[in-house]
């Protein structure tokens, strides 16, 4: 696995930026969503601290610290237009994007700071990987060609070893045993939910430490929903997976904590609550993430 | 989006148990009467009668299921749901223990009249007393209320070793009470039992509420 030299932590005896005290840019009625739901002791891979996002003056959201566990899936939930997806898109860096997008907080990613100057984008990108909702196999490429092209663009070129990453890339995705007769199909030959483990292949060929999946389900049927679902709980075993899903039974069905997010009066996502998803959906402490998770929300 | 169809069905389903619990109630106090007076007839139709009471909770589970399975509840209305499982559990076995006090009494048929009971019906009164305030706790939601049902339960567990001292010294006195006090000594344990189903709708009360799993159901006496 290539490491990348990230910048370090923050030296402790440095004092924090004003943005990164603890209730800087939050308003009250959000003040109080821990960041931290698993048991002292939890590996975590990433920590985000009091992240804001902006897509020009229209701030997306504000203030949200969370401590993401390793090698576990964390679901975010909450309404269209609560900042889900732009926040995890901070996480690689993704959401710069976006014309006049900018990003305010810190993001360690195994301790270093993924937006520290001298970081590549790119290489946060490759660490942090994403599957989007959408299947986007490269149409002009075959099965395998998609699954290398990340191991290319990194730079590898011997091809004895692409042909035995790709394999193994495949054969996590579950897909290997339904393309191995044919692998020089192209990719969009295959059905939507092998599109999507193709996809899926695809980002964890180049072995990421984090997998970020923006609703990876919602252009699926039920089958292939279910496949993916169990796909990411294997997954979990190498990687740290963080979905956004607006569907909650799979967020009860595959995560191991829950996060739910709400626009507030001032037009941009807020933390409301983050617990063990079993406790976001048998017993959550919010009256707001009840009424949303109970399906009484607004 | 406020889910009225849902809140309807739960609110049907939440009548339901108070109907379910209303058929073990009388299940309980007609079984005591029948005892008293040696109705053997009335006896055989509480027998009989238990039937409708295991129907009524297969229809609410029924239902409860087919809600679970359509609504997909979550929080505090999967709570609620679960409650109802386990709360029409208890009540058809509250009426299963009211119909065991009136197959006993179709076996004491034959004992000369008037009955001498002794601390029973005071047991019975209770255990009516304790499932009327445990479906209030629950149809209330009201914690304290179904916190307080040991102390209920504990006078029942009191009166029951009330009546086994005298059945004891009854049949030490005369052997050829022996049978009929071991009967008497069946129904005291059937009324406890009544009473130990009360105080386990009270934790579904508790839990219902405030999501915590709560042992109550621990004697002080």
């Amino acid at each position: 696995m290539t490491h990348l030299n990230l910048s370090p932590v923050r030296p402790s005896d440095e004092p924090l930026p004003d943005m990164l005290r603890e209730t800087g840019g939050a308003s009250a009625e959000f003040a109080h969503a821990a960041p931290r739901p698993m048991p002292e002791g939890t590996p975590i891979a990433l920590s985000a601290h009091n992240v804001g996002a902006w897509y020009g003056s229209k701030k997306a959201i504000s203030g949200i610290s969370m401590e993401i566990a390793k090698n576990a899936v964390t679901a975010l939930i909450g309404p269209s237009g609560c900042g889900k997806s732009t926040y995890i898109r901070c996480f690689n860096r993704m959401h710069e994007f976006a014309p006049h997008a900018r990003v305010e907080g810190t993001i360690l990613l195994e301790g270093a700071d993924v937006y520290a100057p001298g970081v590549d984008p790119a290489r946060v990108r490759q660490r942090v990987g994403m599957v989007f909702q959408k299947p986007n196999p490269f149409p002009t490429m075959s099965v395998v060609e998609n699954v290398a092209a990340g191991l290319r663009f990194m730079g590898v070129r011997n091809r004895a070893e692409i042909s035995d990453r790709v394999e193994e890339a495949l054969k996590l995705a579950a897909l290997w045993d339904e393309v191995k007769s044919d692998l020089k199909k192209p990719g969009i030959a295959l059905s939507g939910g092998q599109q999507q483990r193709l996809c899926i292949a695809r980002t964890i060929a180049v072995e990421p430490e984090v997998v970020l999946m923006d609703e990876p389900c919602s252009a699926l049927d039920p089958v292939a929903t279910l496949k993916i679902e169990d796909l990411m709980r294997g997954l979990a075993e190498r990687y740290t997976i963080i979905i956004v899903t607006h569907n909650m039974q799979q967020a009860a069905r595959v995560s191991d904590y829950t996060a739910f997010l709400l626009m507030a009066g001032d037009g941009a996502g807020h933390l409301v609550e983050y617990r063990s998803t079993a406790d976001i959906f048998t017993n959550p402490h919010d009256k707001r993430t009840e009424d949303y998770i109970t399906g009484r929300f607004g | 989006m406020t889910r009225d169809l849902f809140n309807a069905e739960i609110r049907q389903l939440q009548d339901e148990v108070l109907v379910l619990g209303s058929m073990a109630e009388k299940a309980i106090l007609d079984s005591l009467e029948a005892l008293r007076g040696g109705d053997r007839e009335w006896s055989k139709r509480i027998i009989e009668d238990d039937r409708k009471v295991n129907k009524k909770r297969f229809e609410i589970e029924d239902r409860c299921i087919f809600v679970v399975a359509s609504q997909q509840p979550m929080a505090s209305d999967l709570r609620a749901l679960a409650s109802i499982l386990y709360i029409i559990t208890d009540l058809e076995r509250i009426a299963d223990h009211a119909e065991g006090i009136a197959r006993i009494n179709v076996m004491l048929a034959d004992e000369p009249l008037p009955r001498k009971l002794g601390y029973i019906p005071s047991m019975a009164d209770r255990a009516v007393a304790m499932l009327r305030d445990s479906l209030k706790a629950y149809i209330e939601h009201d914690v304290d209320s179904a916190r307080q049902i040991c102390d209920a339960d504990d006078e029942v567990d009191r009166l029951q070793d009330s009546v086994y001292d005298d059945c004891i010294k009854g049949m030490i006195a005369d052997p050829s009470t022996i049978q009929r006090n071991t009967h008497l000594l069946w129904t005291a344990h059937n009324l406890e039992r009544i009473a130990d189903r009360c105080t386990n709708i009270c934790e579904r009360v508790i839990y219902q509420v405030t999501g915590r799993m709560e042992e109550i159901n621990i004697s002080k006496y």
